[in-house]
This record gives C-alpha cells, sequence and structure tokens, in this order.
C-alpha cells in the first residue's frame, strides 16, 4: 500500500485519505473527486486522462467518482514521440 | 492520374491527402516542433503518452503547439514491453482524445530496439478485441506482415532501418514484398534519413512514410520538413509513373539521323 511508506510526520490528518498519484503520495480531504484532486494539482481536465487502479476514469465521471483510501491514480498526457 | 487527380489515401474509412506522416518527438522545443510539423504537410502526428508532471502542472503542453483539431493524433505504445501496459496505455490515449486510430510498437532491447514480434501479435490481438484500429510497427518480414493484416491491422508498417538510426531503407525488396501483398496501407516507419529513402520508400510503392528523427535530428529541421514533404510527393508521382527499365548499355536520347556533314 502506498501509505505504508508515510512516517508518523506524514501521517493523514483525520478525515483525510491518502492516495497515490503518479507514484506520490498524496493526501485529500475525505470524499474528495477526481475533479478535487485535478483541480488541487492544477492540471486542466481537457488534456489529461485518468486511470484509477488501472481502470480509466471516464472524464464525464471527474465531478462524481470519489477517491477512497489508497487509490492508484495515474494522469497522464500526450508529450512528442515517434 | 493527372496532376489534378485526387491521390489520397484512407485508413480506417479516415482519408488523407499527405502521405507523411510525422513524428513529434526529439525537437529542441515546442516551437520547433510545430514549425516543422506545419513545414511537413503532414496531417497525421504520433504521439506518446506519459504521466503528467505533478511539481509543474502548468508546463506547456503539446496540444498547445500542435492542436489535436488540426492534426489527427496517433499514440504510439513507445516504451510498452507488454500487451497489457500497450492496452492501459491506449486506453488512456483513447480516453484524453477519444481516438481509436493507433500506432502500436513493442520493442525489444538496444542496441537495435527492433520490433518485437510475438509481443507485438499479442498486444494487437488486445487492442484489437478493445476496439482499436491499430496501425503496426513491425519487423520487415512479409509472413509477420500479412499475418498482422489478417488479425485485423489497419495499416503494416515495417521499418526500413532501426529507428533514429538514419540507415534509409535497406532491405527494398522486402518492403516491395510486403507491399505486393498486403490489401491494407503500407508505410515504412523507421529508419529514413533523408529525403532521398523517404521518396524511395514512396518509389516502391509504399502508400506513405512515416518519420520522426530524419526532421528532428536534421541541422535545419523546418527545412528538412519542406524536403521531405517534396520527397514523398516525388516518390509517389514516380511510382504513379512508373520508372523506366533500366538497361546495362547506353541508349542515345539524341537523333543520329540529320547530323550536319562537312
Amino acid at each position: 500500500m502506498p501509505f505504508g511508506h508515510c512516517t508518523a510526520t506524514l501521517r493523514p490528518m483525520s478525515g483525510q485519505i491518502t492516495v497515490s498519484v503518479n507514484g506520490e503520495t498524496r493526501h485529500m480531504p475525505q470524499g474528495a473527486t477526481v475533479a478535487a484532486l485535478l483541480s488541487a494539482i492544477g492540471l486542466d481536465t481537457r488534456k489529461v486522462a485518468v486511470e484509477r487502479n488501472e481502470e480509466i476514469v471516464p472524464r464525464s465521471t471527474y465531478a462524481t467518482l470519489a477517491l477512497t483510501e489508497g487509490d492508484t491514480l495515474e494522469i497522464v498526457h500526450f508529450i512528442g514521440g515517434g | 492520374m493527372t496532376a489534378t487527380e485526387d491521390d489520397s489515401w484512407q485508413i480506417a474509412g479516415q482519408r488523407f491527402q499527405s502521405r507523411l506522416v510525422v513524428g513529434t518527438g526529439r525537437y529542441k522545443d515546442l516551437e520547433e516542433t510545430a514549425a516543422a510539423i506545419e513545414a511537413s504537410g503532414a496531417e497525421i502526428v504520433t504521439v506518446a503518452v506519459r504521466r503528467v508532471n505533478l511539481s509543474d502542472p502548468k508546463a506547456p503542453m503539446l496540444q498547445d503547439y500542435v492542436s489535436p483539431k488540426r492534426y489527427t493524433y496517433l499514440p504510439n505504445t513507445a516504451g510498452c514491453h507488454t500487451a497489457k501496459d500497450a492496452v492501459r496505455t491506449l486506453r488512456l490515449a483513447r480516453e484524453a482524445g477519444g481516438w481509436n486510430l493507433v500506432k502500436l510498437e513493442v520493442l525489444g532491447p538496444a542496441p537495435f530496439l527492433y520490433p518485437d514480434m510475438p509481443a507485438t501479435f499479442e498486444a494487437a490481438q488486445a487492442l484489437i478485441a478493445d476496439g482499436f484500429q491499430v496501425m503496426v510497427y513491425c519487423a520487415d518480414d512479409p509472413l509477420a506482415a500479412k499475418r498482422l493484416e489478417d488479425m485485423g491491422c489497419v495499416a503494416i508498417m515495417p521499418l526500413g532501418a532501426p529507428i533514429g538510426s538514419g540507415m534509409g531503407v535497406v532491405n527494398p525488396y522486402m518492403i516491395s514484398a510486403i507491399k505486393r501483398e498486403a490489401k491494407v496501407p503500407v508505410l515504412v516507419d523507421a529508419g529514413i534519413g533523408t529525403a532521398s529513402d523517404a521518396a524511395l520508400a514512396m518509389e516502391l510503392g509504399c502508400d506513405a512514410v512515416l518519420l520522426n528523427s530524419a526532421i528532428a535530428h536534421a541541422k535545419h529541421p523546418v527545412i528538412m520538413a519542406r524536403a521531405m514533404k517534396a520527397a514523398v510527393e516525388a516518390g509517389r508521382h514516380a511510382f504513379l509513373a512508373g520508372r523506366m527499365p533500366r538497361n546495362y548499355s547506353a541508349d542515345a536520347s539524341s537523333p543520329m539521323s540529320g547530323l550536319i556533314r562537312s
């Protein structure tokens, strides 16, 4: 689990959940949605795609899908490639 | 065909005028990427799918410079070594942009990054089952090419030479053989080093050429992009025109009659 690495100082406050985003540990309020996460990071939702626990998150559900403790998220975009 | 006749081509029901497909990688910056792609006249561009940089979320993105509204994005599976990774990556690409047309490439190790054909077959099958239209990078192997076509790939893309090598079309006989047998478009993908390589690929009868480094790593990418555009058109016209037969002895171009005599 991603929060297995947390030390005491990184332990989330109550009412918070811990998720992994692109391999980094992040804390979000309980009940936070995918849209809230993208907004907290500062990403334009039109230019990224999100996978949660290896399942695609349809764009139409960003605003309603709540994150849960231990979720593993991947947020990707297009870059130059051949 | 006459100069004014339509010479467009199709992949999976989509029609294109340009027979040059270009990559968007390896440029100095996004401005240069945009300028070179514009100069190439390409309508399809390959793109990679990667994690966003969480520490710099406002960094300029490819889409801001190469608009997916103007160009058909062809997401690739570069860096994927298994069918599972390829499917995951392209599902994300589909969600990011809504495209089904994708470039499958499963590569072996350095130094050749040669197409890993067993893994490519497996990934192609998984992607086709998932509803993708797969343009597939492959070995210049006519049996493999036929098998990929029979599986339902929408374009066969044998390498001219290893990726980024700039060695040109090193086995033109096999590229011709693959093209002769294929009912779907055949593109030479990888290995093109300069304009004459692209022209040769087209003279062999290929439907299009896909290249990246030849433009991005030229001293002047925008000028090379122009050269590639002209080369692909020249090669295509030469193919359609049908070259003269090769002859071991000379055959004078000027008539031998009517010469002045002293």
